[in-house]
């Protein structure tokens, strides 16, 4: 029974923390109408600026926790307002996510470059001193955490409902011009709710400090438990997200506690299963929470359409990718063994983000669950099965069978992955894909009943003969690109091509046109699942040994990241987008360079910039230069309404699709 | 201000979004203490020529002047704390506030307390303050409106431009709106307002102008423009 109460006391604290770290992510995602992935990494480094100062430098608490609170963090969030958020508040969701989740990963490579990995640790406020109420003990920074998530709570409370700067905050968000026109300055507005909500991400990091392991990213997923709190106030409530996020605290604590009563030969017999279960409790909440959210209304008399890359021609396709074959049969000639290893590992990954040019680029949905579709192709080769009735099967190996039961079985759990996610649009469908990827993480590839086995398994695959030598393998991946590729681009022609994308510009009209906009997505989440769920398969041959590690759930947002900055609308921009992210993280450069990985992050950062109005991407942006140079001539001065401005490819940017129509 | 300064001046105007020229030199005047009518068809640059003045919008070239300052490019919430006051097409109002808070936004603008504003606000429509806890977003659209107007007679501006005050309102509410507005006028405020049905705007202004195609065609007392205005409307001027 004292345990019960010992973990009821545990569960209310660390609840208290989330809801420190939810409530800053509702003020500016209530403010700004941006949900900021970057929110822990914030903490993060604050939290390591902490460290800093006070345990490494050696200067006073007193001094150091104010001027990291009250100057540094809120001077950071000014900044960050300033520089990036002010831009994306009228962008698209998945322009907001690549931003965000560049600049999440920019801090953490940020923060590995200043601060080495390696043991830090900070003490509890006070020492640890504990004051005792009969059975349980409740220590000083229990008492401190408690009592700051409460004033935290009041205080927003007072702020945003009972002074006119709050009023004004939740007016920006309705109105932002309409609020100027009230003569209230919008954007020293929205700055202080940056400056706050960075200020409350230091706290929280702060606060839970001394009972972690101090590392980079842990420190910046805990936040991820923060955001099912936040949902549970649908973003907007701050009392109802101190409810959700209090709720989970809870609920991860007797988690725990429920593991710790059970019998220790249940938890061996599930293989993993129960422990998954266990640590995956965050997610899962996030998930059920996604699940009784009101489903969102389609959205009337909103033209969000944006202007997509051409479609090549079947001849410039074939010219390419002849292009890319010859290439790569000629690069891969002149290396040696080791070197085709990386190339092939490399080529994998603009193969799995093609599947996400279907998805996001097409079909305009966000999916942060695509490398666990991967692994999910990776695991049904790695495991193999036999096929009932048929006397058909495969173990671990790679065949043209397993390639076609990869497809289906993957395409199968993104159908099911879609139902629930497609209440959902946008933001709330990449929040429920991430929350899938890492319950999937835990409950389904750590599992040793159905999984790699604990987290660091691998299991061995095997090539077909003819494809046993890395150079042939890698070439059979650049095939399996470009086949796909021509999949890809045979669907977007085709009239199911054009229904994906009349869906993405508006739901409501593809509905009063009497498509069903629900078996177009439930197809498409399948269809990309599937892509994605084959390119597993060549990713675990080309390893040799896929393992749990491949498919971390983290690994989801660089993917993501990375074919978003080159341009998730075209095949090129995948192509170049992965190859690139692919040198980065798999092969070339971490193996000689650790350091530059960070560097690299923050120069991706820097391109996103680039990005806020081009949701082509880089690669976009070239076709865009490369089009304008070649038509220069009768482009320039056109008057309106003559030819140049109803030539096929017109600067829609500029020309008043987000103007009011008629308001002119 | 001395009588010879206009409350507005717009001086060969021009504007556009991308390479859309919308606005090819459009000049006019309004004298403090009028009600000026802005008419024209769809599309004739009528709320584009009002965005460049609210600072919305940043003109390509020409000159707006408001009480006599050169203010292109200044920002539209410095220009609304210098006493202009601007409610955009389609009811300028937070739905997602209640009708109390969205007065209270009021005051960043005025001069007078927010308490005197929130009076002022109430005693002249009392049926907003049947409704103050109630979300703007959920009244009717006349009451939007009103909620919208009760900005301009709460917060004594100098100058007050009105986009489309009769969109989607039954018309006895359009009456009601222009009475409110012609008592504005009389209280000594300058008034823009810009319409699309021109009867209803040129009962209470006194003076009327007429654009077409981002251009302006005419411009005097209600009574001569009249012939030009049926051109505008009946599409012998396009």
């Amino acid at each position: 029974m004292s345990s019960f109460v010992s973990f009821t006391i545990i569960g209310i604290v660390l609840g208290s923390t989330y809801a420190i770290a939810a409530s800053g992510l509702v003020l500016t995602y209530a403010t700004s109408n941006v949900f900021n992935f970057a929110h822990g990494a914030v903490g993060m480094v604050m939290t390591f600026l902490y460290w800093e100062l006070y345990v490494h430098q050696g200067w006073p608490v007193w001094f150091v926790l104010p001027f990291i609170l009250l100057i540094v963090a809120p001077a950071f969030g000014l900044v960050m307002e300033l520089l990036i958020m002010r831009r994306l508040t009228t962008a698209n969701t998945t322009t907001q996510l690549g931003v965000t989740v560049g600049l999440m990963v920019a801090l953490i490579g940020a923060g590995q470059l200043i601060w080495k990995p390696g043991g830090r640790r900070v003490d509890a406020f006070f020492n640890g001193s504990k004051v005792s109420f009969g059975v349980v003990n409740v220590t000083a920074q229990q008492f401190i955490t408690l009592g700051l998530a409460l004033a935290v709570a009041l205080g927003l409370y007072v702020l945003l409902n009972r002074t006119r700067i709050g009023t004004a905050m939740r007016a920006v968000v309705d109105n932002r011009e309409l609020l100027a026109l009230h003569g209230a300055r919008p954007n020293v507005l929205s700055g202080l709710a940056w400056a706050l909500g960075s200020s409350l991400a230091a706290l929280t990091g702060i606060l839970l400090a001394p009972q972690l392991n101090f590392d980079h990213t842990t420190l910046t997923f805990l936040v991820v438990s923060a955001y099912a709190g936040a949902m549970v106030g649908r973003l907007k409530s701050l009392p109802l997200t101190f409810v959700g996020a209090i709720a989970l605290g809870l609920l991860t604590e007797y988690g725990q506690w429920l593991y710790t009563e059970l019998p220790t030969s249940w938890i061996t017999d599930s293989e993993g299963v129960i422990y998954g279960l266990k640590n995956s409790l965050p997610t899962i909440f996030l998930l059920g929470v996604m699940l009784v959210l009101p489903q969102e209304k389609l959205r009337v008399g909103r033209v969000t359409g944006t202007k997509l890359p051409r479609i090549p021609s079947w001849r410039t396709t074939m010219l390419w990718s002849a292009a890319l074959l010859g290439g790569s049969y000629l690069l891969t000639g002149a290396m040696g063994e080791a070197n085709n290893a990386r190339f092939g590992q490399t080529m994998c990954l603009p193969l799995i983000m093609l599947s996400l040019v279907l998805l996001v680029g097409y079909g305009g949905d966000v999916s942060l669950c695509q490398l666990s579709f991967v692994g999910v192709g990776a695991l049904v080769v790695a495991r193999g099965f036999d096929i009932p009735f048929t006397g058909l099967g495969f173990h671990s190996q790679i065949s043209p069978l397993s390639i076609v039961t990869a497809f289906l079985l993957t395409a199968v759990v993104g159908a099911i992955v879609a139902l629930p996610a497609l209440r959902l649009r946008g933001l709330y469908i990449g929040l429920g894909t991430l929350a899938i990827a890492g319950a999937m993480d835990r409950s389904v590839f750590e599992s040793g009943l159905v999984g790699f086995g604990a987290q660091g398994s691998t299991i061995q695959v095997t090539r077909p003969s003819w494809l046993s030598t890395e150079r042939s393998f890698a070439l059979a991946v650049v095939v399996a690109f470009v086949v796909t590729a021509w999949i890809i681009l045979a669907i977007r022609r085709s009239k199911y091509g054009r229904i994906l994308l009349a869906t993405r510009d508006s739901q409501a009209a593809c509905a009063t046109l009497g498509f069903s906009t629900t078996m177009t997505r439930v197809a498409v989440f399948a269809m990309s699942a599937g892509l994605a769920g084959v390119a597993g398969v060549f990713f675990a041959g080309m390893s040799v040994t896929p393992g749990t590690l491949n498919f971390y759930f983290f690994q989801n947002l660089p993917l993501l990241l990375f074919a978003i900055v080159f341009g998730v609308t075209s095949v090129t921009g995948v192509l170049t987008g992965g190859f690139v992210y692919g040198c980065i993280t798999s092969t070339f450069i971490v193996g000689q360079h650790p350091d530059l990985v960070g560097l690299a992050y923050i120069v991706v950062l820097v391109m996103l910039r680039l990005l806020v109005n081009n949701p082509n991407g880089l690669v976009g942006l070239l076709f865009d230069q490369s089009r304008r140079i070649m038509s220069r001539p009768d482009a320039v001065s056109a008057p309106p309404g003559s030819a140049a401005a109803r030539e096929p490819y017109p600067a829609t940017a500029g020309l008043g699709l987000e103007a009011p129509v008629g308001s002119a | 201000m001395s009588e010879h300064v206009n409350a507005l001046d717009v001086i060969d105007l021009t504007a556009g979004y991308g390479r859309i020229q919308v606005l090819h030199g459009v000049s006019f005047s309004v004298p403090v203490g009028t009600i000026v009518a802005l008419l024209g068809p769809n599309g004739a640059g009528k709320t584009t020529t009002l965005n460049c003045i609210a600072g919305l919008i940043d003109p390509m070239g020409g000159h707006v002047h408001i009480g006599g300052h050169h203010l292109n490019g200044a920002a539209p919430d410095r220009l609304a704390r210098a006493g202009l006051c601007t409610i955009p097409e389609g009811r300028g109002i937070f739905p997602n506030l209640t009708v109390a808070e969205n007065i209270d936004l009021f005051a960043f603008a005025a001069q007078a307390s927010p308490k005197e504003i929130q009076e002022r606000a109430f005693s002249q429509f009392p049926r907003l303050a049947e409704r103050r806890t109630q979300l703007a977003g959920k009244l009717s659209g006349g009451e939007q409106q009103m909620l919208a107007m009760a900005r301009a007679l709460s917060s004594d501006p100098a100058l007050l431009l009105l986009d489309e005050l009769s969109m989607g309102l039954a018309p006895k509410i359009v009456e009601d709106l222009y009475e409110i507005v012609g008592e504005i006028g009389r209280s000594g405020v300058s008034v823009l307002v810009v319409e699309q049905f021109a009867r209803r705007a040129l009962a209470v202004a006194q003076l009327g102008i007429v654009m077409v195609q981002g251009r302006v065609t005419a411009l005097g007392e209600p009574a001569d423009i009249e012939g030009e205005l049926s051109a505008a409307y009946l599409g012998g001027a396009a």
